[in-house]
């Protein structure tokens, strides 16, 4: 059913649980055990919640109800039928048997049906194994079949690069069309033909125009849609599974890799672990597979006669240290300067800020700001509400949500998820202030009020000292402005989100306003990468110490000097655009890297950065950047390592290295380059090293002695001394997500221009997302920024 | 469109209520109609109110005349009244259940009366928007329809302020794409809402939550067609026609080996075996009776011995079948019933919409298995399958196209196992033998 325009909404009935508040409770029996659950749950999920499993193809949680695969038929007392369970609420007192023979022969009918046409390809099919209808007739399913007539075939189609879709195998439960229509909100697949030919195609007919999200593939309980990267590579049970955290975007989606043979095959969030629940988009699913290119840096680059030449860790580690100490004491600290990543771990942050402070004796260190996290943190510190920091779990429970900036569904897919999911399930109103007509505006927004080019910071202006708004600011509709606060006078709990569009004292601006709505407002930047909001939390900033300490503060030196035990310069170092022009000038001699491309963010000409004396650079790949080096040192990715990121909500979350997932001998991958992790049977990119054992090894190299063996030693430093960092760490290393609680009173905004997102659409992640074959297969990929699926 | 002539032919049996004004010249124009009667039961509604017309029809004991033969009124009586929502009336036009063809005469002969009864409907419910939801096939009695309607909005009798009563009512036609699942309620009103024709879950049921999620009111168009003959001659009257628990008179539908195939108003209750004999004459050819679907294909086979009973929703019940929607379907000694079987299998799998699992592969399967063993290629134990497939089937479905298809299954292979037998027996169907033989 078509069931994305409007008047197919209305009908579309929802299970009432959503709805309905838990104070009322319904008492029932099933199988002869009493529930007790709130008034409108749905049977199936009463019998869940006391254990009793009853078996479903078309229900999905959260999706429309179908009624549509009949496995999930009961015996109720009084009715003369079977039951679906699935739509039927629970009331009083109401019996129910799930394990009669009359249940039991339904079943084997039901599947004795889905069999008929479904092919038993089993033992090649993607999803042996993990197939729900493989299980079902394990354990309800009859042994044997009646069935002699000849089945129906179609040969397989490929709707896009990364779905295929294999039609004999398609039981029809239409998971993937709701999951497309009302979970994505992106309505590009719909049945054609009917009865026993019916058939899921794409709406665009022969191919698929969506977000390649892949939600329908992970939701699919058979083998029907498969994915364009897995197909016919491994069997699942043959992978091992890690669940770590997804390094593109900001906001901090668990994401399951699948590895084999030390190479990643998959990545998928089938348990429903993590922030996201089983949302991930088209890079947290498939845009991994930069990790296994063939163009990873895998050895070390050191400058000879002007050109770059490989070389060896001692070598190239050695000369970063002797040159580096020489431009130091021939041109002072200040000659040196540090810019840091928007990906790497906060260990990882954290000692390459110590680094620069206590070894190279410098404050010079920035890295490429897409939020303004700090003027966040001391506008909500000097309001005195910490505490009011939204997190992306509160976002899918928000009843209200105020968007300014930025354009989610392609920067923040779980954001626009979180907001959809709060729209649709919760009936939350979103409210969106932004000068481009972004989807969430067109499709979820209440009150949408579309201002010029840059004018959100005018607008928030307006709000906070209730001034007259500009002429020309506000484009469709001058009352608009006023409905907007009339509304959100209405409202409770208000979620307020932003992003760059937003920076310095407009954010104090927004605070100000925000705390003035009713409930508990709080507040959520929206910054670009894996750990945006962790490099600032770390003190990756000229004028900020960890934990948002200002560096002229005394106070604050003298709390990591103890800790540290080596001095910190008081002086406030260089932002990222002085530190390129005084590298341009010659003021600076020396710039150290990790993990950023400067060259092309800073749009700085040729030959930049060719009056630097020294430009070492920690990568994956080579980039522009890269290619100024005099010494380049091959990094391991997100994949290779363990280590803590901090998504844009604050949430802190254990970023955990994969098993690799069949026993290759260490001795087939390299040398061991250090003792710094452990890395036995875990993922390994021969060649490569983290930045956290690059910084160690540096550190070794200046003499020092860092008392750090692993990632987790330094998360626990973090925690005992980073302030907003206290937490606890079991539940982080169990996978769980932790909120932070940034509070401090950093320096205000050098210049605006420091702040600024880069833009990255769904198939876009910086540097990283050119050397993705998936995310660069896709037609979609090819649309201008911002298009509308 | 001259054999159309030999339904409308008659019976002196019949009982004309709705069928009146059939055989008249011009019966579809709006002045015959009104010459007949036409539109005077409207009248009598916007004096009863609402309230009243619901009671009236409810104590005609008029039944639904779609299949399933819900009181009509008690129907109506579940529309809430405290909504702010809009509410419908949609007549289900969608007659598509092999075997009955009585809706079709009644829009191509007295389109008015439909819609008077549309009117009094969408008045005793509170709905100002009435839509006639046509089969795909019907499309040629759009223009009948729409010229009747347009006749109506001249004369007054819709728009604004319909006979200065005050009440407003717009109708509209609308055309199916040709899906037999469209004549269920909830997936008419999908396939009238743009969507798919795929049933909906109920509950909610439509009166409730119906089309575009308002209260909507679905009904067949000869239960409408009856509602200007109860308000005329009032409930008591109506209803004596009939049997106590089935008012008023029925459009039956003979068809097959049958003499006099036509379409002929009976009261309820009418007896089935003087319906054979009387009304259609009997079995042609001088064969003995072997079976009648009593009802439209879906409804369980009565073999010979079993047709000396009343036409009325029980008496037809008690011997395991259904009135259904009046398609009576006559079958001679010389039916292979395995035949007979699959070609409504074929109907069904054909039909089925594919939303539910038993229906969508079990219909093909049936379809299928029957092909095969009708074509020679049985098994011992295909008869125990099929009759196994359908009972899966029977009461799984989300709508009852299921049980339209298991139905049928179940009681030709219990009916008529012998015949099964002899084409396994044989390895080829007896009958297409024996007409080999003759000739």
């Amino acid at each position: 059913m078509a069931r994305g325009d409007e008047a197919g909404e209305i009908e579309t009935p929802m299970p009432e649980t959503t709805l309905a508040t838990a104070a009322e409770t319904v008492t029932l029996v099933i199988d002869g055990q009493s529930v007790t659950v709130p008034k409108g749950t749905l049977l199936i999920e009463a019998a869940r919640q006391a254990g009793i499993e009853i078996p479903s193809y078309c229900y999905y949680p959260n999706l429309s109800l179908q009624g549509a695969c009949r496995m999930c038929l009961v015996s109720i007392a009084k009715m003369p039928k079977l039951q679906t369970a699935c739509t039927t609420i629970v009331s009083e007192g109401m019996t129910v048997h799930t394990q009669t023979p009359e249940v039991a022969n339904a079943r084997k009918a039901m599947l004795e049906f889905e069999l008929t046409n479904h092919p038993l390809d089993c033992p090649v099919c993607d999803k042996g194994g993990e197939c729900e209808l493989q299980d079902a007739v394990f354990r309800y399913g009859a042994a044997e079949t009646r069935f002699m007539e000849a089945k129906l075939h179609h040969e397989e189609k490929r709707f896009s690069n990364l779905v295929y879709y294999d039609w004999p195998r398609c039981i029809l439960c239409y998971r993937c069309i709701r999951i497309c229509d009302e979970g994505m909100d992106v309505n590009a697949l719909g049945i054609a033909f009917r009865g026993a030919r019916s058939e899921i195609i794409p709406n665009r007919e022969d191919h698929l125009e969506c977000e390649e999200c892949g939600m329908c593939i992970d939701i699919c309980p058979v083998g029907a849609l498969t994915s364009g990267t897995y197909r016919y590579k491994a069997r699942p049970w043959e992978l091992s599974y890690t669940g770590t955290i997804c390094n593109h975007c900001g906001d901090g989606c668990k994401t399951t890799l699948g590895v084999r043979n030390n190479e990643i095959i998959r990545a998928n969030n089938r348990d429903h672990s993590g922030i996201n629940g089983e949302f991930l988009c088209v890079k947290g699913r498939f845009g991994w597979d930069f990790v296994n290119s063939r163009q990873r840096l895998t050895v070390p680059l050191v400058r000879r006669n002007g050109h770059q030449e490989q070389s060896t860790w001692q070598e190239a580690l050695s000369l970063t240290h002797k040159t580096l100490r020489a431009i130091g004491e021939k041109y002072g600290a200040d000659s040196i300067a540090v810019i840091g990543s928007n990906r790497t771990t906060n260990e990882e942050n954290y000692l390459l800020q110590r680094l620069a402070r206590t070894l190279l004796g410098t404050n010079n260190i920035d890295h490429h700001r897409t939020a303004d996290y700090s003027s966040l943190v001391s506008a909500l510190t000097e309001a005195r509400a910490t505490d009011r920091y939204a997190t992306m779990d509160d976002l899918s429970a928000a009843a209200s949500v105020l968007l300014i900036g930025n354009d989610p569904t392609h920067q923040h897919p779980l954001a626009a998820y979180q907001i959809r999911q709060a729209v649709r399930l919760r009936g939350a109103r979103l409210y969106v202030v932004n000068s481009a007509e972004i989807k969430l505006a067109v499709r979820q927004a209440s009150v949408f009020v579309k201002v010029r080019a840059g004018g959100e910071a005018d607008l928030v202006g307006s709000l906070a000292d209730q001034r007259p708004v500009p002429p020309g600011l506000v484009l469709n509709g001058a009352d608009k402005l006023g409905a907007l606060a009339e509304r959100l006078a209405k409202e409770s709990d208000t979620i307020i989100v932003f992003g760059d569009e937003l920076r310095g004292a407009a954010i104090g601006d927004l605070v100000r306003w925000g705390l003035t709505l009713p409930g508990r407002p709080r507040f959520m930047a929206l910054g670009d990468y894996a750990n945006s909001r962790g490099a600032a939390d770390m003190g990756l900033l000229p004028g900020t110490l960890p934990g948002y300490r200002a560096v002229a503060d005394p106070e604050a030196r003298a709390r990591y000097e103890a800790v540290w035990g080596a001095p910190v310069p008081a002086g406030e170092g260089r932002h990222i655009r002085a530190i390129l022009d005084a590298a341009q000038s010659g003021e600076i001699k020396a710039l150290v890297v990790f993990g950023s491309n400067p060259v092309k963010t800073f749009q700085l000409p040729e030959g930049a950065l060719s009056r630097l004396a020294f430009l070492v650079v920690s990568e994956l790949f080579p980039t522009e950047t890269t290619a100024c080096a005099d010494v380049v040192l091959p990094a391991a990715s997100f994949a290779e390592k363990s280590g803590t990121v901090t998504n844009t909500s604050g949430q802190l979350q254990w970023m955990r290295r994969p098993a690799r997932g069949f026993d290759v001998p260490d001795s087939a991958l390299g040398p061991v380059p250090t003792r710094a992790e452990p890395i036995l049977n875990t993922m390994r990119r021969t060649g490569t090293r983290s930045d956290l054992e690059i910084l160690l090894a540096l550190a070794r190299e200046f003499g020092a002695r860092w008392p750090y063996r692993s990632a987790e030693d330094v998360l626990r430093e973090i925690i005992a001394s980073v302030p907003g960092y206290a937490v606890a760490l079991p539940p982080l290393l169990m996978g769980r997500a932790v909120a932070t609680q940034a509070e401090g009173t950093p320096p205000p905004l050098e210049r605006p221009d420091l702040v600024f997102t880069s833009r990255d659409s769904l198939f876009t992640s910086g540097t990283v997302s050119r050397f993705s074959w998936a995310l660069n297969s896709v037609e979609e990929s090819k649309q201008p920024h911002g298009h509308i699926f | 469109m001259g054999d159309y002539e030999s339904y409308m032919k008659g019976s002196p049996l019949e009982v004309k209520v709705i069928t009146k004004r059939f055989g008249l010249a011009n019966s579809t124009s709006i002045d015959v109609y009104l010459e007949t009667d036409g539109y005077q039961a409207l009248a009598k509604a916007f004096e009863m109110g609402p309230a009243a017309v619901i009671s009236e029809v409810k104590n005609s004991g008029l039944r639904g005349r779609g299949g399933a033969g819900f009181n009509t009124g008690m129907k109506w009586s579940f529309v809430p009244k405290d909504t702010s929502k809009p509410k419908y009336i949609v007549c289900n036009a969608d007659e598509s259940e092999p075997g009955t063809c009585k809706d079709r005469p009644l829009m191509e002969s007295d389109p008015h009366q439909l819609i008077e009864g549309i009117i009094i409907a969408g008045f005793a419910i509170g709905a100002r928007q009435g839509y006639i939801y046509i089969r795909g096939e019907y499309r040629y009695l759009l223009d009948i329809l729409d010229r009747a309607i347009a006749e109506a909005y001249g004369r007054g009798y819709l728009g604004r302020n319909i006979l200065n009563s005050g009440f407003d009512f717009e109708l509209a036609t609308h055309t199916g794409a040709g899906a037999y699942e469209c004549g269920e309620e909830t997936a008419l009103l999908n396939s009238l809402e743009g969507l798919r024709g795929y049933p909906r879950v109920k509950p909610p049921f439509p009166a409730v939550v119906g089309l575009y999620g308002c209260p909507t009111i679905v009904n067949n168009v000869e239960t409408l067609c009856n509602v200007p003959a109860i308000l005329r001659m009032g409930a008591e009257a109506y209803a004596r026609l009939g049997t106590p628990k089935n008012g008023g008179t029925r459009l039956f539908c003979l068809s097959g080996h049958i003499r006099r195939p036509g379409v002929y108003e009976l009261p309820m209750g009418f007896n089935l075996k003087r319906m054979i004999e009387e009304v259609g004459g009997g079995v042609p050819g001088g064969k003995a009776l072997k079976a009648v679907i009593p009802g439209g294909s879906s409804c369980p086979v009565l073999a010979a011995s079993e047709v000396d009973v009343a036409m009325d929703f029980e008496s037809v019940a008690r011997i395991g079948s259904m009135l259904g929607s009046g398609g009576v379907i006559i079958m001679d000694e010389d039916t292979c019933m395995v035949k007979a079987l699959l070609r409504i299998e074929k109907f069904y799998a054909h039909e089925s919409c594919g939303w539910c699992i038993p229906c969508r592969e079990g219909t093909a399967w049936l379809k299928n298995l029957l092909q095969r063993f009708h074509d020679g290629g049985g098994t011992e134990q295909d008869p125990d399958t099929a009759l196994d497939v359908s009972f899966n089937i029977l009461g799984k479905t989300l709508c009852p196209l299921g049980d339209a298809a298991a139905l049928p299954g179940i009681s030709f292979i219990q009916k008529f196992r012998h015949e099964f037998e002899e084409h396994l027996k044989l390895g080829a169907c007896p009958f297409e033998r024996r007409a080999v033989a003759v000739t």
